[in-house]
């Protein structure tokens, strides 16, 4: 006979699912919608999900501090919160981009923004939580939402990539799966906090195994944060989904990813455990530097800056490998100001998004935007700026996060790492020239019938008009964005 | 005028902004206007400025990022005083020479926010924003080069911006490591200059702080081996670009060394003043040469602004007041010297549209005001007694003689050897028969390229035989600098060094 189970409602502390509860049900709405009228227009299916997320964000500003509910599956922390408020602006901005002109297969189905709410519900599941299996759960209904997404465009590239990144995606939930069972086998437990304190109470025995377990959980996070030599897939996949959802994707799952890196590693970190950080400053190092020499020979826009968000996301690897509090707050910093220039430069390629390519080798070919500067003025001076961003020329938003990472790690006397960082910086601003030569410096190719901005509506252009102010004005809101995050930061220990 | 410095930073940006709105016929009137008022403006604050205060003036602080010590700080001394002047100047001038007629107005309005990064470069006394300014003065030069330029721009242009941009980031990791530095020994974040300047570093850490940078100010200086870009980016440039890159641009890289290197390292600097002196001989006599053999005019005042900034880097490195007052009246020389030489250049490329020497011949008989100025221009470039560019090159050798006389009579070289190659390219261009038919129906200089260049030979003229106004202020700043190397220097021979290098008595 099995004694009956006695929980308490109270002791589950619903409080804690309440974010993730509110997207899932604004999901369940949309399709409810749906079925009861076909003829629809997307915007009301956008504006409705836009709204769940502003409750969703709401509800999220009402912690005050860390709280754990359902048997301490849920760990809503300062990291998480901060984690979450990223992804819904991101998504709040990147969903406002669906309001295109061009008609295209995916955004007129509503499943599409239903699947927006699904996959922002996982990824919330994915930071808010220290267990390895809650994580692996949030993580595949994330990802297999976006899996989705990207093929309901229906062109045979994108069902390239969608396939493309399905199976990659596949092959690091099998490695997630087994650097769980690893530390599983190694302490009886799949909580990191657990983790954590009975390695470090055995004081590392089984060493070997533990160094297979990370090796393990290092490849299942390298899929998605897309750190070398796991990083193969981006360029393809970004250049198969539209512009505005390549975009995404090097924003909102990553943060996601290095939230979980972040709770992992720290383990190690904390430590002072000289493998992983070997382990951690050689993948930094080459995925801020192989992708950078692979982006100089791209000739595609996206394609290269599908390239440098990889090399993005490994000079964040190293605020993980350092693990100070300034690090940690750099971290973030450093991902808010990449989510406003990088939303800005996809947004200008999917403003500038035809039908047909024309003469063109490709959508966002290079020579597309000969002589921009003549044409359309403004479009091109946008695109520089958030080109000349990212590149981290000051007093544009990434010169702050790259000069503030730069420091966190020269302060923990990495100067090394800090020089390969700048030389890295110093490479990578070839390739955002690139593009700057062709839009300012070369003469529009004549009888070329290009019709530039033609997926362009006022929305569009008022995001992209945000971006390239908040690039522009960033020197005056560092300071107070270092003040929420370092709160944020601090109350979570990290 | 308490906020003049600010003023003075921003008021070209704000003029930029406007000018969008500025019909196109009338953007180059607009920018005329805009840059005389700036000019006015600089002449203001040295006005009011207190020569006898050999300390920071005006200065202004608003902080940006606090928490990190990051803070809006301007103020002005001797040493950067004539630099602003010399930008605003020379700007004005060169924007009133201007000939270029294609997309006028976006032309104006990237030099009018050109001139807002130079000039905030000389005033701002906060690494991190002093950065900002040098690395966005990056991008202004890049569209002009680029856009502008000639044949090869495009590769000029972006050889230019990942040279100085490679350098940069590699000063910025010093930088960054500095403000840690203080924060470790005094508990509180910052990067102004003046807080950096009561920190006394151990030796080791200023060779590698030293080296870093280097650098970012060789690469703009250019010191020799990183000279390379110059030639090119000078070669391709249009007329406008070339003479704000001469006059303007390079100095900021002498600057950094008299601003940051100077006082922050003195150890290291002595260390270095060897290995430096070299470097800039090298500069001094292989660039004269290879000036020499260029058969391009443009080219040959490109490699001579390489060979002349060596003799700049002597004096500072001479380390004592005579050695830097001499390098910054050198630099300010130049800046006028060189300039108006690439706008004669200008004046003759507008039109022949060639640059080539051999095109040319007996230009004398059908120019001959241009050919007068040219010649000016031709005697201060080299040197001559009298004209402005003695005065500076002179105190740097002087300054210098005290730490090696042999050295200095090497450097000496440059006034023989530019004279070689300025004399040679002269005879070629202006004397002998009028070989070429083209050039017999050559307009002389006139109208607007008169109204630029005239203010530029009173200048050579009146400098030459009078330096006091400027050397004066310039040399009490310098003398304050010296004293705070002094007092910084943690070993006792560094300490000494600096002594017997300041022991010639003062140059009145």
């Amino acid at each position: 006979m099995i004694p009956p189970i006695n929980i308490d409602l109270e002791s589950l502390n619903f409080i804690t699912i309440v974010p993730m509860l509110i997207a899932i049900f604004g999901a369940l709405t949309i399709l409810c919608i749906d079925l009861f009228s076909k003829k629809l227009d997307k915007s009301l299916y956008i504006m409705l999900a836009i709204l769940f997320l502003v409750v969703d964000f709401g509800v999220l500003y009402g912690y005050s501090e860390a709280t754990r509910g359902f048997f301490d599956l849920m760990l809503i922390d300062g990291i998480s919160l901060l984690a979450q408020f990223i992804m819904i602006i991101a998504t709040i901005l990147f969903l406002l981009l669906s309001l295109n002109k061009l008609r295209f297969h995916d955004t007129a189905y509503p499943e599409y923004y239903a699947l927006y709410l699904f996959m922002i519900a996982g990824f919330q599941f994915m930071v808010s939580s220290d267990s390895l299996i809650l994580i692996f759960v949030g993580l595949e209904t994330a990802s297999m939402a976006l899996y989705v997404m990207i093929a309901l465009h229906n062109k045979s590239n994108s069902l390239e990539a969608a396939i493309k990144y399905f199976t990659m995606g596949a092959l690091a939930t099998a490695f997630f799966a087994f650097g769980s069972m690893i530390f599983y086998a190694l302490t009886g437990s799949v909580e990191l906090g657990v983790i954590s304190q009975v390695l470090v109470e055995s004081e590392f025995a089984h060493y070997p195994i533990i160094v297979v377990g990370v090796v393990f959980m290092m490849a299942a996070l390298g899929f998605k944060i897309s750190l070398f030599p796991f990083h193969t897939w981006v360029a393809d996949v970004y250049e198969g989904s539209t512009a505005s959802l390549a975009g995404f994707m090097s924003i909102v799952p990553k943060i996601a990813a290095f939230v979980v890196a972040l709770r992992f590693f720290e383990i190690f970190i904390a430590a002072e455990d000289t493998v992983v950080q070997l382990l951690l400053y050689g993948v930094a190092v080459l995925t801020m530097t192989i992708p950078n020499l692979i982006a100089l020979l791209q000739t595609d826009i996206k394609r290269m800056l599908a390239f440098s968000s990889v090399s993005h996301a490994g000079f964040v690897m190293v605020a993980i490998l350092l693990g100070t509090t300034q690090a940690t707050t750099a971290l973030f910093l450093y991902w808010i100001l990449f989510l406003v220039t990088n939303l800005g430069g996809f947004a200008m390629l999917w403003i500038n998004r035809t039908k047909e390519n024309g003469a063109f080798s490709s959508d966002h070919a290079l020579e597309k935007y000969s002589g921009l500067i003549k044409t359309s003025p403004i479009a091109a001076t946008m695109m520089g700026l958030f080109l000349l961003s990212l590149a981290g020329v000051p007093p544009f938003a990434l010169f702050w996060g790259k000069m503030y990472l730069i420091s966190s790690a020269v302060n923990a006397d990495f100067i090394v790492l800090a020089l390969i960082m700048a030389i890295n910086s110093a490479i990578a601003a070839y390739y955002y020239l690139k593009p700057i030569v062709y839009m300012f410096l070369k003469e529009p190719i004549e009888k070329s019938n290009i019709e530039y901005l033609s997926n362009a509506t006022t929305p569009l252009k008022v995001v992209i008009g945000f971006c390239a102010v908040a690039a522009v004005i960033s020197i005056f809101f560092v300071e107070p964005l270092l003040e929420i995050i370092s709160y944020y930061v601090q109350i979570s220990g990290y | 005028m308490e906020h003049i410095l600010s003023i003075l930073i921003f008021f070209p940006a704000v003029a930029a902004l406007i000018g969008f709105l500025v019909q196109k016929e009338s953007i180059r009137a607009y920018a005329i206007a805009v840059s005389a008022i700036e000019f006015l403006l600089s002449i203001g604050l040295w006005i009011v400025f207190d020569n006898d205060n050999a300390g920071m003036q005006f200065m202004e602080m608003l902080p940006i990022i606090p928490s990190y010590g990051i803070n809006y700080l301007v103020a002005v001394d001797g040493i950067s005083l004539f630099l602003v002047i010399l930008t605003t100047f020379m700007t004005m001038i060169s924007l009133i020479g201007l000939t270029e007629k294609r997309d006028l107005k976006n032309l104006v309005i990237s030099v009018l926010f050109l001139e807002m990064t130079m000039v905030a470069v000389f005033l701002c006394l906060d690494a991190i924003i002093f950065y900002l300014f040098w690395e966005l003065s990056l991008v202004p030069m890049l569209y002009i080069i680029g856009a502008w330029g000639g044949n090869l721009r495009i590769y000029a242009s972006i050889k230019f911006f990942l040279y100085t941009f490679t350098g940069s980031l590699v000063m910025l990791v010093g930088m960054l490591f500095l403000g840690y530095v203080y924060y470790q020994t005094t508990g509180n974040w910052s990067f102004s200059l003046l807080d950096w300047n009561m920190l006394l570093l151990p030796f080791d850490m200023q060779l590698w702080l030293f080296v870093a940078f280097f650098l970012g100010f060789a690469i703009k200086v250019p010191m020799v081996p990183f000279h390379t870009w110059l030639p090119y980016a000078h070669g391709q440039a249009p007329t406008i670009g070339s003479v704000i890159l001469a006059a303007v641009l390079l100095k900021m890289g002498t600057y950094g060394f008299i601003r940051f290197s100077l006082p922050l390292f003195p150890d290291a600097t002595v260390y270095f003043v060897i290995p430096m002196a070299i470097l800039a001989l090298i500069a001094i006599i292989y660039t004269a040469m290879v000036a020499y053999a260029q058969e391009d005019m443009k080219q040959v005042i490109a490699y001579s602004s390489v060979s002349h900034m060596g003799v700049i880097i002597l004096g500072t490195f001479a380390l004592n007041v005579e050695g830097i007052g001499g390098s910054i009246f050198l630099m300010i020389s130049h800046g006028i010297v060189s300039g108006a030489l690439f706008m004669l250049v200008g004046v003759i490329y507008d039109r022949r549209h060639t640059k080539l020497i051999s095109e040319f011949g007996g230009l004398a008989k059908v120019m001959p005001n241009y050919a007068t100025i040219f010649a000016v221009m031709l005697m201060a470039s080299v040197g001559l007694p009298l004209t402005i560019g003695f005065v500076g090159e002179f105190l740097s050798l002087l300054g210098f003689f005290k730490t090696s006389p042999v050295l200095t009579l090497l450097a000496g070289l440059t006034i023989i050897l530019g004279a070689v190659y300025m004399l040679v390219m002269y005879k070629r261009v202006f004397f002998g028969p009028l070989s070429n038919p083209k050039n017999e129906k050559l307009h002389d200089a006139k109208g607007r390229e008169l109204v630029a260049l005239i203010p530029l030979v009173a200048l050579v003229v009146i400098l030459g035989v009078y330096p006091k106004p400027i050397l004066e202020p310039v040399n009490k700043s310098v003398t304050a600098l010296v004293e705070i190397m002094q007092l910084k220097a943690v070993n006792e021979t560094t300490k000494a060094k600096i002594l017997s290098a300041n022991s010639i008595g003062e140059v009145k």
